[in-house]
């Protein structure tokens, strides 16, 4: 897809420059004339917005670290000291904890993006897995974060969290010593929390270099899932048309962006977590930020601790090998009537999973005599259909599926005239 | 070179295995102090056991300290809640123990089954659970909803296993020392 190089060097300099280091020429191959399908949707423009999401995490996480002090004595009162005394601290601290969620919201419609259209499909799974594995990092960068402000919910948090990993047979209590440095969560798990914390979006940014690495060896996908024929009918330019268009899209993310920051800045936060952490005391009930609540939901439905664990791990790791999973040959819902409805119904399923994550497990829905339907029976249908529909609906929709027939070329999907021309012919 | 058999190992292949070998146990070796030093470290288990006074606990109350950064219950218990905790079918239990084996032996020799030293930290994800709550009159985990009875066994819920009685012993009659 990269095709030939069609950068020509403009002056002396440049020339000189492409024969040592041809960086100009990568940058223009990759961001400038890079062929982009004509059909692209604004479901295209994430990459893009979650490239800035990254930038200003990484940005306004240093300028953050500059005035954090990891230890349990002082770090709930050095994020209070960034509210109150540092110059612009309320902004960039609120800037970041609310960049962490916009951050969720953005891969996540990335992510059913690539589910909707198809994207993990041949010869796209390396892609797709790379990208499993950046919202893996982004998880854990998530949750080294949020324990750094030393609040309730993070000391509460870190416990649960570090906790799961004494479920794991036989090395469980070794390994949960490790990664705490002492008995319980302390002060050296802070400290080495503070330091991935640093770490991880950095090993994020160099995944994202391998992300956008094999999308363009193979190619952007497109909403019609046909691969381009001719690149002069099927592509356009990235610059200005991609350009432009993920400018535009990236400016509507920013308002929302925005709203939260300055008018509800603690609305997708837990005020509980503005009490410091007290190892004697948990608050009556402890529930992750809001992007990990469906992993959440799983975990509490199996009655098993260490069942618990693995569905919970699972229902990640599911993700890599869905690429082979998935049998049909047809790449975007378009054209997968059958397809595109269990699409819905997964995703209000995820949505579901997430409600049942941030409710009490034992909190009734319907009422029957004395007892009834409660949260937990709700995760349990939930995380059922949530394993199925990869272990079972994937596999089995390709094969009895009679997909809509597919438009003959990516111009032809988009182009009225060529359209008609086809359909007279 | 030339004359050598691709089937037979010759010195050569030998050296490369064993430069090889010596390379990755080298590796390992370098590897190892960047794990080890995530583990606790020498102040850590400096702390590793302290002293209580128990003599001003009056009888159905409970204190809390923390040993280890972790809370410990320490229960003066009631002549209903030992008899309570010992009226129980052991063997109806998710993890059987019988309530003699949850009590330590003071310093005459006698169990002293009025004192109940357990680890206040849930067995399911490590929440605190809450004393004198629950339909077993013991501990309630408003976490998961994991209840324990008053010997500190896990009775209904998530949890595993009973709540760990960490290792102490008694100093005098109102001290024990715990670790």
């Amino acid at each position: 897809m990269s095709g030939e190089s069609t950068y020509t060097p403009g002056n002396g300099f440049s020339r000189w420059l492409d024969d040592r280091l041809p960086v100009m020429r990568l940058v223009n191959d990759s961001f400038v004339d890079y062929p982009t399908p004509r059909n692209l949707n604004y479901w295209w423009t994430f990459g893009g917005i979650l490239t800035f999401c990254l930038a200003v995490q990484i940005v306004t996480g240093i300028v953050l670290a500059m005035h954090y002090i990891p230890t349990t004595e002082l770090a709930f009162a050095s994020v209070e000291h960034i509210m109150r005394d540092v110059n612009y601290g309320w902004l960039l601290r609120y800037v970041h904890a609310n960049g962490a969620s916009m951050f969720f919201i953005a891969v996540y419609i990335h992510m059913f993006r690539g589910l909707y259209y198809g994207s993990y499909k041949a010869p796209r799974e390396v892609l797709w897995i790379l990208g499993v594995l950046i919202y893996l990092l982004m998880m854990a960068t998530a949750f080294f974060g949020y324990v750094l402000p030393w609040g309730q919910m993070s000391f509460w948090g870190a416990t649960v969290i570090t906790n799961l990993f004494g479920a794991i047979p036989f090395v469980g209590e070794a390994l949960r010593t490790w990664l705490w440095g002492g008995f319980a969560v302390g002060d050296p798990t802070l400290n080495r929390f503070f330091s991935l914390h640093y770490l991880f979006p950095f090993l994020i940014a160099g995944v994202v270099i391998l992300h956008v690495w094999a999308l363009h060896v193979s190619g952007q996908g497109n909403p019609a899932g046909i691969e381009v024929k001719d690149p002069k009918k099927d592509t356009v330019p990235f610059t200005p048309y991609a350009t432009i268009k993920d400018a535009f899209g990236l400016v509507i993310f920013a308002i929302l962006f925005a709203y939260f920051v300055f008018y509800n800045p603690n609305g997708l936060g837990e005020p509980d977590n503005y009490i410091e952490a007290n190892p004697l005391s948990t608050p009556a009930h402890i529930v992750p930020e809001w992007y990990l609540l469906p992993f959440y939901a799983i975990l509490r439905a199996v009655p098993d601790k260490l069942g618990g664990v693995v569905l919970m791990f699972g229902a990640i790791a599911i993700l890599f090998v869905l690429p082979w999973l998935d049998t049909s040959k047809v790449r975007s819902a378009r054209f997968r009537p059958l397809y595109k409805q269990f699409f819905w119904i997964f995703a209000a399923a995820c949505i579901g999973l997430g409600y049942c994550g941030g409710q009490q497990p034992d909190k009734i829905l319907i009422h029957v005599g004395d007892g009834g339907f409660d949260v937990t029976d709700l995760s349990r249908i939930l995380t059922v259909y949530y394993f199925a529909h990869f272990l079972i609906l994937f596999p089995v929709l390709g094969l009895i599926e009679k997909p809509k027939p597919l438009p003959e070329s990516i111009a032809a999907s988009v182009l009225p005239g060529t359209r008609q021309e086809k359909a007279t012919s | 070179m030339a004359e050598t058999h691709a089937d037979e190992p010759t010195r050569r292949d030998f050296l490369y295995v064993a430069t090889g070998s010596l390379a990755a146990v080298g590796a390992a070796a370098a590897i190892w102090p960047l794990i080890d030093q995530m583990n606790p470290d020498a102040s850590v288990l400096a702390l590793a056991s302290a002293e209580f006074d128990i003599g001003a606990i009056p009888v159905g109350q409970e204190i809390t300290v923390k040993w280890r950064g972790k809370p410990i219950f320490i229960r003066h218990r009631s002549e209903e809640e030992i008899a309570e905790a010992e009226s129980v079918d052991v063997s109806s239990l998710p993890d059987p123990q019988p309530d003699d084996a949850r009590v330590i032996a003071g310093p005459g020799g006698e169990l002293e089954k009025q004192w109940l030293v357990v680890v206040g930290i849930c067995t399911h994800l490590g929440c605190v659970p809450l004393s004198y709550r629950g339909e077993y009159d013991g501990y309630f985990c408003p976490c998961h909803g994991s209840v324990y009875d008053t010997s500190g066994r896990i009775r209904k819920g998530p949890a595993p296993l009973n709540l760990e009685v960490p290792p102490y012993e008694f100093v005098s009659d109102t001290r024990i020392k715990i670790g």
